[in-house]
Protein backbone atom coordinates (compact mmCIF):
# COMPACT_ATOMS: atom_id res chain seq x y z
CA UNK A 1 0.00 0.00 0.00
CA UNK A 2 1.09 3.53 -0.78
CA UNK A 3 -0.02 5.06 2.47
CA UNK A 4 3.43 5.60 3.96
CA UNK A 5 3.96 9.18 2.85
CA UNK A 6 0.51 10.37 3.79
CA UNK A 7 0.52 13.20 6.22
CA UNK A 8 -2.72 14.43 7.68
CA UNK A 9 -2.44 16.73 10.67
CA UNK A 10 -4.65 15.44 13.52
CA UNK A 11 -6.63 18.65 14.06
CA UNK A 12 -7.40 18.80 10.33
CA UNK A 13 -8.25 15.09 10.23
CA UNK A 14 -10.89 15.68 12.87
CA UNK A 15 -12.59 18.35 10.75
CA UNK A 16 -12.20 16.41 7.51
CA UNK A 17 -13.87 13.41 9.13
CA UNK A 18 -17.06 15.50 9.29
CA UNK A 19 -17.13 15.93 5.50
CA UNK A 20 -19.18 13.17 3.93
CA UNK A 21 -19.00 11.66 0.48
CA UNK A 22 -21.85 13.37 -1.44
CA UNK A 23 -22.86 10.12 -3.10
CA UNK A 24 -22.57 7.89 -0.05
CA UNK A 25 -23.41 10.22 2.84
CA UNK A 26 -22.73 7.62 5.55
CA UNK A 27 -19.08 7.62 4.57
CA UNK A 28 -16.69 10.42 5.43
CA UNK A 29 -14.08 11.42 2.88
CA UNK A 30 -11.48 10.18 5.37
CA UNK A 31 -13.05 6.70 5.45
CA UNK A 32 -13.25 6.79 1.67
CA UNK A 33 -9.50 7.36 1.50
CA UNK A 34 -9.69 10.28 -0.90
CA UNK A 35 -7.76 12.66 1.37
CA UNK A 36 -4.08 12.17 0.60
CA UNK A 37 -2.60 14.90 2.76
CA UNK A 38 -3.64 17.83 4.90
CA UNK A 39 -1.14 20.25 6.33
CA UNK A 40 -1.08 23.75 7.70
CA UNK A 41 1.03 26.05 5.60
CA UNK A 42 1.10 29.25 7.60
CA UNK A 43 -2.56 30.19 8.07
CA UNK A 44 -3.77 28.11 5.17
CA UNK A 45 -4.68 24.44 5.25
CA UNK A 46 -3.45 22.65 2.16
CA UNK A 47 -5.55 19.60 1.46
CA UNK A 48 -4.77 17.14 -1.31
CA UNK A 49 -7.48 14.83 -2.56
CA UNK A 50 -7.61 12.17 -5.27
CA UNK A 51 -10.64 11.09 -7.30
CA UNK A 52 -12.08 7.61 -6.90
CA UNK A 53 -12.94 7.49 -10.63
CA UNK A 54 -11.82 9.95 -13.35
CA UNK A 55 -15.35 11.00 -14.08
CA UNK A 56 -16.45 11.15 -10.46
CA UNK A 57 -18.84 14.11 -10.42
CA UNK A 58 -18.48 14.36 -6.64
CA UNK A 59 -14.93 15.72 -6.66
CA UNK A 60 -15.85 19.38 -7.18
CA UNK A 61 -18.46 19.13 -4.44
CA UNK A 62 -15.99 17.43 -2.09
CA UNK A 63 -13.49 20.26 -2.70
CA UNK A 64 -16.13 22.87 -1.84
CA UNK A 65 -17.32 20.90 1.20
CA UNK A 66 -13.76 20.68 2.53
CA UNK A 67 -13.30 24.43 2.21
CA UNK A 68 -16.62 25.06 3.92
CA UNK A 69 -15.95 22.67 6.81
CA UNK A 70 -12.55 24.20 7.48
CA UNK A 71 -13.88 27.74 7.14
CA UNK A 72 -16.55 26.91 9.71
CA UNK A 73 -13.64 26.14 12.01
CA UNK A 74 -11.89 29.38 11.18
CA UNK A 75 -9.40 27.90 8.73
CA UNK A 76 -9.00 28.94 5.09
CA UNK A 77 -8.15 26.03 2.83
CA UNK A 78 -6.61 25.33 -0.53
CA UNK A 79 -7.61 22.06 -2.17
CA UNK A 80 -5.40 20.30 -4.71
CA UNK A 81 -6.36 17.34 -6.85
CA UNK A 82 -3.77 14.66 -7.62
CA UNK A 83 -4.10 11.57 -9.83
CA UNK A 84 -1.02 9.72 -8.66
CA UNK A 85 -0.88 7.35 -6.91
CA UNK A 86 -4.27 6.34 -8.24
CA UNK A 87 -7.00 5.69 -5.70
CA UNK A 88 -7.67 2.09 -4.77
CA UNK A 89 -10.49 0.47 -2.81
CA UNK A 90 -7.77 -0.63 -0.35
CA UNK A 91 -7.86 2.91 0.99
CA UNK A 92 -11.41 2.55 2.23
CA UNK A 93 -10.99 2.08 5.98
CA UNK A 94 -12.43 -0.83 7.95
CA UNK A 95 -14.89 1.63 9.49
CA UNK A 96 -15.78 2.72 5.98
CA UNK A 97 -16.38 -0.84 4.81
CA UNK A 98 -18.70 -1.48 7.74
CA UNK A 99 -20.55 1.77 7.08
CA UNK A 100 -20.99 0.77 3.43
CA UNK A 101 -22.49 -2.59 4.35
CA UNK A 102 -24.83 -1.04 6.92
CA UNK A 103 -25.93 1.45 4.29
CA UNK A 104 -26.84 -1.41 1.94
CA UNK A 105 -23.77 -1.48 -0.30
CA UNK A 106 -21.67 -4.65 -0.35
CA UNK A 107 -18.01 -3.67 0.21
CA UNK A 108 -15.33 -4.56 -2.38
CA UNK A 109 -13.78 -8.03 -2.51
CA UNK A 110 -10.16 -8.79 -3.40
CA UNK A 111 -9.30 -8.64 -7.15
CA UNK A 112 -9.62 -12.34 -8.00
CA UNK A 113 -12.83 -12.75 -6.04
CA UNK A 114 -14.11 -9.53 -7.60
CA UNK A 115 -13.64 -10.87 -11.12
CA UNK A 116 -15.19 -14.21 -10.24
CA UNK A 117 -18.19 -12.42 -8.74
CA UNK A 118 -18.63 -10.05 -11.67
CA UNK A 119 -18.38 -12.84 -14.21
CA UNK A 120 -21.02 -14.76 -12.25
CA UNK A 121 -18.63 -17.68 -11.70
CA UNK A 122 -18.93 -17.68 -7.92
CA UNK A 123 -21.59 -16.66 -5.46
CA UNK A 124 -19.45 -14.76 -3.01
CA UNK A 125 -20.95 -11.30 -2.74
CA UNK A 126 -22.81 -11.08 0.54
CA UNK A 127 -26.26 -9.53 0.55
CA UNK A 128 -26.06 -6.48 2.84
CA UNK A 129 -29.72 -6.95 3.79
CA UNK A 130 -29.93 -10.60 4.89
CA UNK A 131 -26.32 -11.81 4.76
CA UNK A 132 -26.98 -14.53 2.19
CA UNK A 133 -24.31 -15.35 -0.40
CA UNK A 134 -26.95 -16.60 -2.81
CA UNK A 135 -26.67 -13.45 -4.91
CA UNK A 136 -26.64 -12.76 -8.61
CA UNK A 137 -24.91 -10.10 -10.72
CA UNK A 138 -27.47 -8.09 -12.68
CA UNK A 139 -25.23 -5.47 -14.25
CA UNK A 140 -21.51 -4.71 -14.10
CA UNK A 141 -22.36 -1.06 -13.69
CA UNK A 142 -24.76 0.07 -10.97
CA UNK A 143 -26.00 3.49 -9.95
CA UNK A 144 -22.48 4.87 -10.40
CA UNK A 145 -19.39 3.64 -12.26
CA UNK A 146 -17.79 2.44 -9.02
CA UNK A 147 -20.59 0.00 -8.29
CA UNK A 148 -22.10 -3.11 -9.85
CA UNK A 149 -25.73 -4.09 -9.47
CA UNK A 150 -26.64 -7.33 -7.72
CA UNK A 151 -29.76 -9.08 -6.52
CA UNK A 152 -30.16 -11.37 -3.56
CA UNK A 153 -31.91 -14.60 -4.53
CA UNK A 154 -32.99 -15.30 -0.97
CA UNK A 155 -34.53 -12.03 0.21
CA UNK A 156 -34.93 -10.79 -3.42
CA UNK A 157 -33.57 -7.36 -2.57
CA UNK A 158 -31.50 -5.64 -5.24
CA UNK A 159 -28.31 -3.97 -3.98
CA UNK A 160 -25.11 -2.26 -5.09
CA UNK A 161 -21.72 -3.91 -4.83
CA UNK A 162 -18.70 -1.62 -4.59
CA UNK A 163 -16.30 -2.93 -7.23
CA UNK A 164 -12.69 -3.62 -6.41
CA UNK A 165 -10.35 -1.03 -7.90
CA UNK A 166 -6.64 -1.80 -7.65
CA UNK B 1 3.23 21.84 -29.07
CA UNK B 2 3.78 18.33 -30.38
CA UNK B 3 2.85 17.16 -26.89
CA UNK B 4 -0.46 19.01 -27.10
CA UNK B 5 -1.19 17.37 -30.45
CA UNK B 6 -0.25 14.05 -28.93
CA UNK B 7 -2.63 14.64 -26.01
CA UNK B 8 -5.43 15.48 -28.46
CA UNK B 9 -4.75 12.22 -30.26
CA UNK B 10 -5.50 10.31 -27.08
CA UNK B 11 -8.07 12.52 -25.38
CA UNK B 12 -10.24 13.19 -28.44
CA UNK B 13 -10.94 9.46 -28.70
CA UNK B 14 -12.22 9.47 -25.14
CA UNK B 15 -14.27 12.64 -25.63
CA UNK B 16 -15.96 11.58 -28.86
CA UNK B 17 -16.67 8.05 -27.68
CA UNK B 18 -17.94 9.48 -24.41
CA UNK B 19 -20.25 11.77 -26.37
CA UNK B 20 -21.54 8.86 -28.44
CA UNK B 21 -22.23 6.81 -25.32
CA UNK B 22 -23.88 9.81 -23.69
CA UNK B 23 -26.39 9.86 -26.55
CA UNK B 24 -27.64 6.53 -25.26
CA UNK B 25 -28.67 8.03 -21.94
CA UNK B 26 -32.36 7.19 -21.68
CA UNK B 27 -32.20 5.21 -24.93
CA UNK B 28 -30.40 2.02 -23.93
CA UNK B 29 -32.14 -1.26 -24.78
CA UNK B 30 -32.74 -1.85 -21.08
CA UNK B 31 -32.07 -0.01 -17.86
CA UNK B 32 -28.89 -1.90 -16.96
CA UNK B 33 -27.14 -1.38 -20.28
CA UNK B 34 -28.32 2.21 -20.37
CA UNK B 35 -26.72 2.85 -16.99
CA UNK B 36 -23.59 0.89 -17.87
CA UNK B 37 -22.99 2.81 -21.08
CA UNK B 38 -23.59 6.19 -19.53
CA UNK B 39 -21.24 5.23 -16.69
CA UNK B 40 -18.57 4.34 -19.22
CA UNK B 41 -19.31 7.66 -20.89
CA UNK B 42 -18.73 9.44 -17.60
CA UNK B 43 -15.43 7.62 -17.07
CA UNK B 44 -14.30 8.65 -20.53
CA UNK B 45 -15.29 12.28 -20.03
CA UNK B 46 -13.40 12.30 -16.73
CA UNK B 47 -10.36 10.90 -18.47
CA UNK B 48 -10.71 13.50 -21.22
CA UNK B 49 -10.71 16.26 -18.62
CA UNK B 50 -7.40 15.08 -17.18
CA UNK B 51 -5.73 15.19 -20.60
CA UNK B 52 -7.31 18.51 -21.62
CA UNK B 53 -6.42 20.17 -18.30
CA UNK B 54 -2.84 19.16 -18.94
CA UNK B 55 -3.01 20.42 -22.54
CA UNK B 56 -4.52 23.74 -21.37
CA UNK B 57 -1.72 24.15 -18.88
CA UNK B 58 0.84 23.69 -21.67
CA UNK B 59 -1.03 26.00 -24.05
CA UNK B 60 -1.42 28.73 -21.42
CA UNK B 61 -3.27 31.95 -22.19
CA UNK B 62 -7.04 31.64 -22.35
CA UNK B 63 -7.02 27.90 -23.03
CA UNK B 64 -9.10 25.77 -20.68
CA UNK B 65 -10.39 22.22 -20.82
CA UNK B 66 -13.69 23.68 -22.06
CA UNK B 67 -12.25 25.73 -24.92
CA UNK B 68 -10.40 22.63 -26.07
CA UNK B 69 -13.48 20.44 -25.84
CA UNK B 70 -16.02 22.84 -27.31
CA UNK B 71 -14.35 25.47 -29.48
CA UNK B 72 -12.28 23.57 -31.99
CA UNK B 73 -13.35 22.97 -35.56
CA UNK B 74 -13.86 19.51 -37.02
CA UNK B 75 -10.41 19.31 -38.58
CA UNK B 76 -8.79 20.03 -35.25
CA UNK B 77 -10.19 16.89 -33.62
CA UNK B 78 -7.74 14.01 -33.93
CA UNK B 79 -9.91 11.10 -32.85
CA UNK B 80 -9.95 7.90 -34.88
CA UNK B 81 -12.90 7.28 -37.20
CA UNK B 82 -14.02 4.27 -35.16
CA UNK B 83 -15.19 6.25 -32.14
CA UNK B 84 -17.33 8.72 -34.09
CA UNK B 85 -19.44 5.99 -35.73
CA UNK B 86 -23.11 6.37 -34.81
CA UNK B 87 -25.32 4.27 -32.52
CA UNK B 88 -27.30 2.76 -35.38
CA UNK B 89 -27.95 -0.50 -33.58
CA UNK B 90 -27.08 -1.77 -30.09
CA UNK B 91 -24.74 -4.29 -31.72
CA UNK B 92 -22.87 -1.38 -33.34
CA UNK B 93 -22.51 0.45 -30.06
CA UNK B 94 -21.16 -2.72 -28.43
CA UNK B 95 -18.92 -3.54 -31.41
CA UNK B 96 -17.48 -0.02 -31.45
CA UNK B 97 -16.88 -0.18 -27.71
CA UNK B 98 -15.23 -3.58 -27.86
CA UNK B 99 -12.95 -2.72 -30.80
CA UNK B 100 -11.89 0.45 -29.00
CA UNK B 101 -11.61 -0.92 -25.43
CA UNK B 102 -9.13 -3.64 -26.36
CA UNK B 103 -6.94 -1.03 -28.05
CA UNK B 104 -7.43 1.48 -25.22
CA UNK B 105 -6.24 -0.99 -22.59
CA UNK B 106 -3.13 -1.92 -24.60
CA UNK B 107 -2.35 1.76 -25.13
CA UNK B 108 -2.70 2.67 -21.45
CA UNK B 109 -0.58 -0.28 -20.36
CA UNK B 110 2.28 1.27 -22.34
CA UNK B 111 1.41 4.88 -21.59
CA UNK B 112 1.78 4.34 -17.85
CA UNK B 113 5.49 3.81 -18.57
CA UNK B 114 5.77 7.26 -20.18
CA UNK B 115 8.69 9.48 -19.18
CA UNK B 116 6.15 12.25 -18.77
CA UNK B 117 5.01 12.06 -15.16
CA UNK B 118 1.60 13.63 -15.68
CA UNK B 119 0.80 11.39 -18.61
CA UNK B 120 1.94 8.34 -16.70
CA UNK B 121 -0.25 9.29 -13.73
CA UNK B 122 -3.30 9.80 -15.94
CA UNK B 123 -2.71 6.44 -17.64
CA UNK B 124 -2.42 4.64 -14.31
CA UNK B 125 -5.72 6.16 -13.23
CA UNK B 126 -7.54 5.38 -16.49
CA UNK B 127 -6.30 1.82 -16.81
CA UNK B 128 -8.29 0.63 -13.80
CA UNK B 129 -11.48 1.97 -15.34
CA UNK B 130 -10.82 0.69 -18.83
CA UNK B 131 -10.37 -2.84 -17.48
CA UNK B 132 -14.03 -2.74 -16.46
CA UNK B 133 -15.05 -1.26 -19.82
CA UNK B 134 -13.26 -4.06 -21.66
CA UNK B 135 -14.88 -6.69 -19.53
CA UNK B 136 -18.31 -5.18 -20.14
CA UNK B 137 -17.99 -4.95 -23.91
CA UNK B 138 -16.31 -8.36 -24.30
CA UNK B 139 -19.09 -9.90 -22.26
CA UNK B 140 -21.74 -8.42 -24.55
CA UNK B 141 -19.91 -9.51 -27.69
CA UNK B 142 -20.16 -13.06 -26.35
CA UNK B 143 -23.79 -12.73 -25.31
CA UNK B 144 -24.89 -11.36 -28.66
CA UNK B 145 -22.49 -13.44 -30.80
CA UNK B 146 -23.35 -16.68 -29.07
CA UNK B 147 -26.98 -15.71 -28.56
CA UNK B 148 -29.97 -16.05 -30.86
CA UNK B 149 -29.67 -16.25 -34.68
CA UNK B 150 -30.95 -12.66 -34.80
CA UNK B 151 -28.44 -11.29 -32.27
CA UNK B 152 -25.62 -13.25 -33.89
CA UNK B 153 -26.40 -11.86 -37.33
CA UNK B 154 -26.59 -8.29 -36.09
CA UNK B 155 -23.42 -8.60 -34.04
CA UNK B 156 -21.60 -10.08 -37.02
CA UNK B 157 -22.82 -7.28 -39.30
CA UNK B 158 -21.60 -4.69 -36.83
CA UNK B 159 -18.16 -6.27 -36.52
CA UNK B 160 -17.91 -6.59 -40.30
CA UNK B 161 -18.82 -2.95 -40.85
CA UNK B 162 -16.64 -1.54 -38.08
CA UNK B 163 -13.63 -3.67 -38.96
CA UNK B 164 -12.60 -1.20 -41.65
CA UNK B 165 -11.82 1.36 -38.94
CA UNK B 166 -9.53 -0.84 -36.83
CA UNK B 167 -6.31 -0.47 -38.78
CA UNK B 168 -6.20 3.29 -38.22
CA UNK B 169 -5.66 2.70 -34.49
CA UNK B 170 -2.12 1.64 -35.33
CA UNK B 171 -1.15 4.52 -37.60
CA UNK B 172 1.44 6.91 -36.30
CA UNK B 173 1.09 10.64 -36.75
CA UNK B 174 4.02 13.07 -36.75
CA UNK B 175 3.19 14.04 -33.18
CA UNK B 176 3.14 10.34 -32.23
CA UNK B 177 6.57 9.79 -33.72
CA UNK B 178 8.03 12.86 -32.04
CA UNK B 179 6.67 11.77 -28.66
CA UNK B 180 7.81 8.16 -29.10
CA UNK B 181 11.36 9.34 -29.78
CA UNK B 182 11.27 11.38 -26.57
CA UNK B 183 10.10 8.43 -24.51
CA UNK B 184 6.79 10.16 -23.82
CA UNK B 185 4.49 8.53 -26.34
CA UNK B 186 3.52 4.97 -27.14
CA UNK B 187 4.57 3.30 -30.39
CA UNK B 188 1.12 2.14 -31.46
CA UNK B 189 2.46 0.13 -34.39
CA UNK B 190 3.78 -2.34 -31.83
CA UNK B 191 0.34 -2.92 -30.33
CA UNK B 192 -1.19 -4.23 -33.53
CA UNK B 193 -0.40 -7.96 -33.37
CA UNK B 194 -1.42 -8.23 -29.76
CA UNK B 195 -4.63 -6.33 -30.52
CA UNK B 196 -5.84 -8.58 -33.31
CA UNK B 197 -4.87 -11.63 -31.33
CA UNK B 198 -7.00 -10.55 -28.38
CA UNK B 199 -9.89 -9.47 -30.61
CA UNK B 200 -9.81 -12.72 -32.57
CA UNK B 201 -9.78 -14.83 -29.42
CA UNK B 202 -12.99 -13.23 -28.20
CA UNK B 203 -14.65 -13.34 -31.62
CA UNK B 204 -13.93 -17.04 -31.84
CA UNK B 205 -15.26 -17.60 -28.35
CA UNK B 206 -18.36 -15.67 -29.40
CA UNK B 207 -18.78 -17.96 -32.42
CA UNK B 208 -18.37 -14.94 -34.68
CA UNK B 209 -16.37 -14.93 -37.90
CA UNK B 210 -13.21 -12.86 -38.08
CA UNK B 211 -13.68 -10.44 -41.00
CA UNK B 212 -11.27 -10.72 -43.89
CA UNK B 213 -10.51 -7.29 -45.14
CA UNK B 214 -7.66 -5.70 -46.99
CA UNK B 215 -9.05 -2.22 -47.36
CA UNK B 216 -9.14 -0.01 -44.29
CA UNK B 217 -10.41 3.52 -43.78
CA UNK B 218 -8.33 6.17 -42.13
CA UNK B 219 -8.11 9.93 -41.69
CA UNK B 220 -9.42 10.79 -38.24
CA UNK B 221 -5.96 11.08 -36.75
CA UNK B 222 -5.26 13.83 -39.28
CA UNK B 223 -8.59 15.53 -38.76
CA UNK B 224 -10.26 14.08 -41.86
CA UNK B 225 -13.47 12.63 -40.46
CA UNK B 226 -16.47 10.67 -41.69
CA UNK B 227 -19.74 12.48 -42.39
CA UNK B 228 -21.00 11.61 -38.91
CA UNK B 229 -18.53 13.84 -37.12
CA UNK B 230 -20.09 17.15 -38.13
CA UNK B 231 -23.46 16.19 -36.71
CA UNK B 232 -21.87 14.98 -33.51
CA UNK B 233 -19.97 18.24 -33.05
CA UNK B 234 -23.02 20.35 -33.88
CA UNK B 235 -24.84 18.59 -31.09
CA UNK B 236 -21.95 18.65 -28.63
CA UNK B 237 -20.90 22.26 -29.22
CA UNK B 238 -24.37 23.73 -29.56
CA UNK B 239 -24.59 25.41 -26.15
CA UNK B 240 -21.14 27.00 -26.24
CA UNK B 241 -21.61 28.19 -29.82
CA UNK B 242 -25.04 29.61 -29.16
CA UNK B 243 -24.34 31.09 -25.73
CA UNK B 244 -20.57 31.70 -25.66
CA UNK B 245 -18.95 31.27 -22.25
CA UNK B 246 -22.14 30.02 -20.67
CA UNK B 247 -21.66 28.06 -17.46
CA UNK B 248 -23.97 25.84 -15.45
ZN1 LIG C 1 -30.65 -10.94 0.88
Amino acid sequence: MTTTNIHIEPQLAEILATVSDPEIPVLSIMDMGVVRSAEMNGNIAEVTITPTYSGCPAMDVIGDDIKKALRDNGIEAKVNLVLSPAWTTDWITEKGRNALEKYGIAPPLEPEADIAALLGNQKIVKCPQCGSHNTKMISQFGSTACKAFFQCQDCQEPFDYFKCLK
Amino acid sequence: MKLVQYLYGIADNALILGQRLGELCGHGPNLETDIAMTNISLDLLGQTRSYYQYAAQILGGDATEDTIAFLRSEREYKNVLLVEQPNTDFAYSIGRQFLFDVYHLLLLQELQLSQDETLSAIAKKCIKEVQYHTRFSSDWIKRLGDGTPESKERMQNAINDLWTFTDELFHQTEADQAMVSEGIGVDVTKLKDNYYQKINEILIESTLAIPEMKYFQKGGKHGIHTEHMGYLLADMQYMQRTFPNMTW
